[in-house]
């Protein structure tokens, strides 16, 4: 009982944040209540007994990632953004569209899965687990995923780069590029 | 253990523990005074009661009873709240370090910490990880030039130097087999040849203790990596428009770290509660452990002044340069290295 109403309190709170991100004008704000988006979601999956994979997620999101979202907003001094009234286009199909769309996903899970509740604990969570499906069951994904990640991180350090200062600095007038 | 009991039990520990961390950071906070003091040859605090003792209490009343101001120009709701967000990570780390065996008090047998969880040593990990939107919060929402680049540089080396300090406790993580802090802890007990003690810092985990070291003092802001603070150059950094609580409220934070750090050292790497403790009446027996604990926590909280007292301040490019291209490629060695070895001997 216990269990059930904490779980519903912090799904409340990952959806008001969620709600609050969209709604919040500055970008400070809206970095924020994703960290609460992220934390709410870290209990949720303590809660189904995915301990590893909630402390996971705080350190990794909550504390690395969303420290980098926070400091991109803080050097580039991003100011509170302008409002449109968006286009009619968008009032006219998205709006349907998304209501559309979330009623048709909501059927077809209630169609085609077991819709039972899980019990807390009942999904492989401790850490030994998901180390042996990782690195045994499902090693060869796993290692494919690090090789995408490492191409990201080269067209990131490549697309960050200006070619064009590297030549000037190497240039030896003693002027930086 | 019924609900209502475990409650009782848990808000009496929680009482105890806050109580406890509280004074610790406040006579940190003398003991760095006196000793830094006597480094330089001065003498510290010395005016209020015996040897300057009751200084932390004079500055806590005088941090209370100043005027709290808030500038006109800050961005109110963060600038508020982080120094809240600082102090509450802060102290919530300590909730999972254990300082000794179960006991049993009045009929209750419990752990001697607020919470035994299997995952101990990644809630720490989360929760200090945490904590550095407190500091980038105060440097942005301070609307000032010095703070924001304290922020900015605080937010930069804290989550630069975390990825060595993660991969230098991964080394004792193979070794221990469990991300438990008592498992880890049980792990080291026992000796060598009957006098070595099996802490694993003489396991083979001495370069990744001196890797923990540097990037805990990088983690907490400390010199020789306080850059986000640096007087010479950024005033006072993040905390330069903070006054009264708000600021005392980020010196609380940064001891209390400094504490939850060595308590860390102490169980990762310094056997936490083992030592020679079979001589003596029963009751002496039952305390040593703690007192070992308390002991190592003592001795890197030392180091830790000890450095402050002695080396200047490293520049920022060579604190980047040393935590990417020196700390991190030894920090993947020492783990390839460990888990070679320990694949090895299975």
């Amino acid at each position: 009982m216990l269990h059930l109403l904490v779980f519903s309190v912090f799904g409340l709170v990952c959806v008001a944040g969620a709600i609050n991100l969209l709604v919040q004008r500055h970008p400070i704000n809206s970095a924020l209540s994703l960290v609460v988006v992220m934390g709410s979601l870290a209990v949720e999956y303590l809660l189904l007994g995915a301990e590893f994979v909630a402390a996971v997620q705080v350190i990794v999101y909550a504390g690395a990632i969303m420290v980098l979202f926070v400091f991109v907003i803080m050097l580039l001094n991003a100011g509170v953004e302008n409002r449109t009234k968006g286009s009619r286009v968008a009032m006219l199909f998205g709006i349907p569209g998304v209501l559309i769309g979330s009623v048709l996903v909501a059927w077809v899970l209630l169609q085609h899965s077991g819709t039972g509740s899980v019990a807390a604990g009942a999904l492989p969570g401790p850490p030994k687990v998901i180390g042996w499906l990782l690195f045994h069951d499902f090693l060869l994904p796993f290692e494919v995923t690090s090789v995408l990640v490492l191409i990201a991180i080269m067209g990131a350090v490549v697309l960050a780069s200006h070619p064009a200062d590297v030549q000037q600095s190497a240039q030896p007038d003693g002027k930086e590029g | 253990m019924s609900l209502g009991e475990f409650i009782l039990v848990s808000i009496v520990k929680i009482v105890i523990a806050l109580g406890v961390l509280l004074t610790a950071v406040a006579y940190t906070v003398w003991l760095e005074r006196k000793v830094v003091g006597h480094i330089q040859n001065r003498w510290g605090p010395t005016r209020v009661g015996p040897f300057g003792l009751l200084q932390p209490l004079a500055d806590g009343i005088k941090f209370i009873f100043k005027e709290d101001l808030l500038p006109p120009h800050v961005f109110k709701p963060l600038f508020i709240a982080a120094p809240m967000i600082a102090l509450v990570f802060a102290l919530t780390s300590i909730s999972v370090i254990p300082i000794g065996n179960w006991v049993t008090v009045f009929g209750i047998h419990t752990p001697l910490e607020i919470m035994d969880v299997n995952i101990g040593l990644l809630i720490v990990l989360g929760v200090t990880s945490l904590g550095v939107y407190g500091v980038a919060l105060a440097g942005w929402s301070s609307n000032s030039k010095y703070s924001l680049l304290g922020g900015l540089r605080a937010s930069a080396q804290m989550v630069s130097y975390e990825i060595s300090l993660g991969l230098s406790l991964v080394g004792v993580l193979i070794l221990a087999g469990s991300f438990s802090l008592r498992d880890i802890v049980n792990a080291q007990g026992g000796t060598f040849w009957g006098f070595i003690p099996r802490w694993n810092i003489f396991q083979g985990q001495i370069v990744a203790f001196f890797i923990y070291l540097m990037a805990a003092y990088a983690e907490t802001n400390r010199v020789p990596f306080d850059l986000p603070e640096a007087e010479t150059e950024l005033v006072a950094g993040y905390h330069t428009e903070y006054s009264a609580m708000k600021f005392a409220m980020f010196f609380m934070a940064e001891y209390a770290n400094m504490i939850t750090v060595a308590c860390l050292a102490t169980l990762l790497f310094l056997g936490g509660w083992h030592g020679p403790h079979r001589f003596g009446p029963p009751f002496v027996q039952a305390v040593l452990p703690i007192f070992w604990f308390v002991l190592k926590v003592f001795v890197f909280l030392f180091l830790y002044i000890w450095v402050r007292g002695t080396l200047p301040r490293f520049r920022y490019d060579q604190l980047m340069a040393f935590g990417w291209k020196f700390l991190l490629p030894l920090a993947i060695a020492n783990l390839v290295i460990t888990a070679l070895i320990v694949a090895l001997r299975a």
